[in-house]
């Protein structure tokens, strides 16, 4: 077991730099880090320990003074304060947008220092009063700066005590910690935290191996108190990005190029000029309008004469051939796993099967789109804007206007969700770009055509796999061949003796980038299709050919409690009627999902939906319950309809009335089964999730009509009666 | 063009263009941010406001045609400190994950309520169909209609 969980690990931290080369390898915009990296490894490695200083005003000035070269911080109050009044401040980098982390981060705090959730204030996302974070992505939040904050607060909930002991001459271990005073239980007197720190500066290291409550023991944390500014939501009060609003602001708006990879050729925006209170830029190829409102500011913009060269470009019916191609880049690192010898074993294996899959570009659609809000001061630069990267963003807009990113602060408003879409800052470096030249607060929102076009794609992919196993069920052979997808979760979990797994990277025509749970959804519609088509070839249930080849426990557990949810084999298929099963693991999460699907006159209805979910301890479950029917949701629009159309450099459905994505009437009931494992540590639960439900569709299709779909979306105009996509 | 608009109870006298959709009034002219910009083509939800009572996309409504009727965002539907049943009722279910449909999707749910205090399942599918949630909360709204359909005959019965 323990070799397992270390080969997990190790495929953790290869996702996770996949990821990283991911951001790197998004186009246009690419001011990114590399220093940074550095450091939150560094910060995240075993055994290393960030410094601690305890105060109050004086170090909490320290902590604002701004930290150079993404320095972390070394001052307990950068991370963590506790005031005169008991109020707890919490300091994180990470980016709230919709995941719940600014109650389930406070929620880990509140247990182990013991102080009521109400007590804690959650301060993210922000470059100037934040230690450097970087990035709110990889399912890392709960796993690392759950863990950093428990290590944290247990520190600071010593120093207390250690204070408490040396104020009542006591020794340490007559004395404990709740409700956010320090006890002594023989005498029964108490100290609240804030009296305990009245006038005083602590310090201290926090120790090799905080000694962390268990997961058995937790009060706070494994409950599911009401989100953090709850109220707020209801009410309108909340301020997303694109509700800022300063003094004197102006609206901005972006002339967009004819298509990508266009070059502006030429650009009059003398009629933009004359139109009044406008200012007008033009600089290289970006050309934009900043304005009074934001009639006038599309006026300006309509107004502006602008002709672009644009190269000739393939259409989406070319894609998957182009995919193929392997990438220009000599440098690319395209990962391999071996074990054992496909060639040796695949000529005498008595069932063989090979099949090719693919899976379109796909959108975010974040409702709330790119927004920013950019001011200049004294050359100095502030920006409010959605992203999952506030600290990239810093940089690219340091980067972009050529500034000590000690001018530039950047805050991030919890945001209208991200899904893995904005780590990028598109909008802000556009706003600020306007600001300057308007001398004035820019606004831009970017409009769901630009956020359709001009954001970043989830990758296409092409897919092969050729498989074999003896006829007692038992797999032989796995090869597997993934184009440009990505090679999240692209291993099995299922145990083959030979094996040939890679990852090629393509020139996509596309820019692309991160997706909440990047490739594993694509990898794992694939493998688990291609298993269901296994199981039916040796004439096995889907079920028990997956179990009878699956050792990890954890696989084994998610899928029995699926099934057994489900009613899985109780009821047979029958014409238009299918149930489905697939499943896997992902970022130290294990899922299983079952589905079962209607098809009337070639329409499907995913009726139902069963989900389980393993992510070790569960910190909040409605929470978690949340999360994870919203990635079945989210995941259910790229299994069955959603899909960007292009050609020659342009997007053609660049709007919802195009571009379908999961309504109520699509929404099937849902039921989660959380498997809590309290033994286990918390791991992330955004995105594993959202990879159970496209294969579980198109195995329950299959079952329902005898159609095999091998093309993500799966029936995006319903089902097809022949073509293509389909192979009975 | 200066108009009299009627919003959450309160007159306001603007003077914008008349085209202008009633969706940036809101926002940029009179600081009221609840109703949110989603998609600009009355597809997504997320601008909705009550005009007389009813359901409307503010993106794509012409501030000059709101001009004298009664308008109410989410900012006018609780009544001082207590919340309307709709907003209580998303509170109590969590409803919500991001947030960002939440004003639109109560409103419409408001509105369903006034005409159908206590309406089925399909009935609250077809009436929200329109209203996009992006995360995928709609099981726990589902729920949180029914709830609020129950505050409300509580109230009313209180």
């Amino acid at each position: 077991m323990l070799s397992r969980e270390f080969k997990d690990e190790a495929q953790t931290t290869a996702d996770q730099d996949f990821e990283v080369r991911q951001h790197e390898n998004i186009s246009r915009l690419t001011h990114f880090f590399d220093l940074a990296r550095r450091d939150f490894f560094k910060v995240l490695g075993g055994g290393l320990l960030v410094g601690v200083a305890a105060g109050h005003a004086l170090a909490q000035e320290s902590g604002r003074a701004g930290h150079h070269e993404h320095e972390i911080p070394k001052s307990l109050d950068s991370w963590l304060h506790i005031g005169e009044n008991g109020q707890v401040t919490v300091f994180t980098g990470k980016a709230e947008v919709g995941q719940n982390i600014r109650t389930s981060l406070a929620q880990q705090v509140a247990e182990e220092l013991r102080v009521p959730l109400s007590s804690i204030r959650m301060t993210m996302g922000d470059t100037d009063l934040t230690p450097y974070d970087m990035g709110t992505f990889g399912s890392r939040t709960t796993p690392h700066m759950g863990l950093q904050l428990r290590n944290i607060a247990v520190s600071a909930r010593e120093v207390l005590v250690q204070l408490a002991a040396k104020r009542w001459s006591v020794n340490e271990s007559a004395l404990h910690a709740s409700d956010g005073k320090i006890r002594d239980a023989k005498t029964g007197r108490s100290i609240s935290y804030g009296e305990l720190l009245a006038g005083q500066k602590l310090a201290t290291v926090l120790p090799d191996d905080p000694d962390l409550t268990p997961a058995k023991e937790w009060k706070v944390a494994g409950t599911s108190p009401p989100k953090k500014d709850g109220r707020d939501f209801v009410t309108g009060a909340h301020k997303y990005p694109s509700d800022i609003s300063l003094p004197g602001m102006l609206h901005g708006k972006i002339v967009r190029p004819s298509a990508f990879h266009a070059k502006l050729t030429s650009c009059d925006t003398s009629q933009a000029e004359k139109i009044p209170g406008v200012t007008a830029v033009r600089d290289a190829d970006f050309v934009g309008v900043a304005a009074p409102n934001v009639i006038a500011a599309e006026r300006a913009a309509q107004s502006i004469r602008a002709q672009w060269d644009a190269p000739t470009q393939i259409s989406d019916r070319e894609l998957f051939d182009e995919l193929r191609k392997p990438a220009k880049d000599e440098d690319r690192d395209d990962d391999q796993f071996v074990l054992g010898s496909v060639e040796q074993a695949r000529s005498n294996t008595p069932v063989k099967l090979k099949n090719t899959y693919t899976v379109a570009y796909i959108a975010h659609v974040p409702l709330e789109p790119r927004a920013a809000v950019a001011e200049w001061k004294d050359g100095k630069l502030t920006v409010w804007t959605g992203t999952q990267r506030p600290f990239g963003v810093r940089d690219e807009l340091a980067q972009a206007f050529h500034l000590s990113e000690n001018d530039v602060h950047v805050i991030m408003p919890d945001t209208g969700a991200a899904y893995g879409g904005k780590h990028t800052g598109e909008a802000a470096v556009e706003a600020a770009r306007l600001a300057k030249a308007a001398g004035k607060p820019v606004k831009l929102i970017w409009s769901r055509e630009e956020e359709f076009t001009w954001a970043y794609f989830r990758p296409a992919g092409v897919i092969d796999i050729s498989s074999g196993a003896n006829r007692d069920g038992s797999l032989v052979f796995w090869e597997y061949d993934n184009y440009n997808s990505g090679p999240s979760a692209m291993r099995t979990p299922y145990e083959v003796p030979n094996q040939r797994i890679q990852f090629h990277s393509s020139d996509g025509p596309l820019r692309q980038g991160s997706y909440r749970s990047l490739a594993a959804a694509a990898n794992h519609f694939c493998r688990e299709s291609h298993m269901d088509e296994l199981a039916h070839e040796l004439k096995m249930d889907p079920l028990a050919f997956r179990l009878k080849n699956l050792k990890n426990e954890r696989v084994r557990a998610v899928f029995t409690a699926a099934a057994e949810k489900f009613g899985w084999g109780k009821q047979k298929s029958s014409p238009g009627r299918g149930f489905g099963i697939g499943g896997g693991t992902e970022k130290g999460g294990y899922v299983a999902a079952c589905a079962e699907v209607s098809v009337k006159n070639g329409v499907v209805k995913v009726t139902r939906v069963v989900e389980a979910f393993d992510c070790g301890a569960v910190v909040n479950p409605q929470g978690l319950k949340n999360q994870i029917s919203g990635a079945v949701m989210q995941g259910l629009g790229g299994a069955l309809f959603e899909a960007i159309r292009f050609e020659n450099g342009r997007i053609l459905n660049p709007h919802l009335a195009e571009y379908r994505v999961p309504r109520f009437s699509d929404a099937p009931q849902i039921d989660v089964v959380l498997v809590d494992r309290k033994d286990q540590p918390s791991a992330g639960a955004g995105e594993t999730p959202l990879t159970g439900i496209a294969p579980a569709v198109g195995n329950a299709i299959f079952s329902a009509t005898g159609v095999r779909l091998r093309s993500l979306p799966l029936a995006p105009s319903g089902l097809p009666e022949s073509g293509s996509n389909a192979s009975a | 063009m200066a108009l009299t608009l009627l919003v959450n109870g309160s007159e306001h006298h603007v003077d914008v263009q008349p085209e202008k959709p009633l969706l940036y009034v809101l926002r940029d002219d009179l600081g009221l941010t609840g109703a949110k910009y989603g998609c600009g083509e009355g597809q997504c939800g997320a601008c909705t406001v009550l005009v007389e009572g009813s359901p409307v996309r503010s993106c794509r409504m012409q501030v000059s045609s709101a001009a004298g009727r009664k308008i109410t965002t989410i900012e006018g539907l609780a009544r001082g400190e207590k919340l309307h049943p709709v907003q209580q009722a998303f509170l109590e279910v969590e409803a919500f994950q991001c947030g960002y449909c939440t004003p639109g999707m109560i409103l419409s749910a408001a509105a369903l309520l006034e005409n159908n205090p206590a309406p089925t399942n399909q009935q609250i599918i077809r009436h929200l169909d329109g209203n996009v949630c992006r995360c995928g909360t709609y099981g726990r709204i589902l729920e949180a209609v029914h709830r609020a359909s129950e505050l409300r005959r509580g109230r009313k019965n209180a």
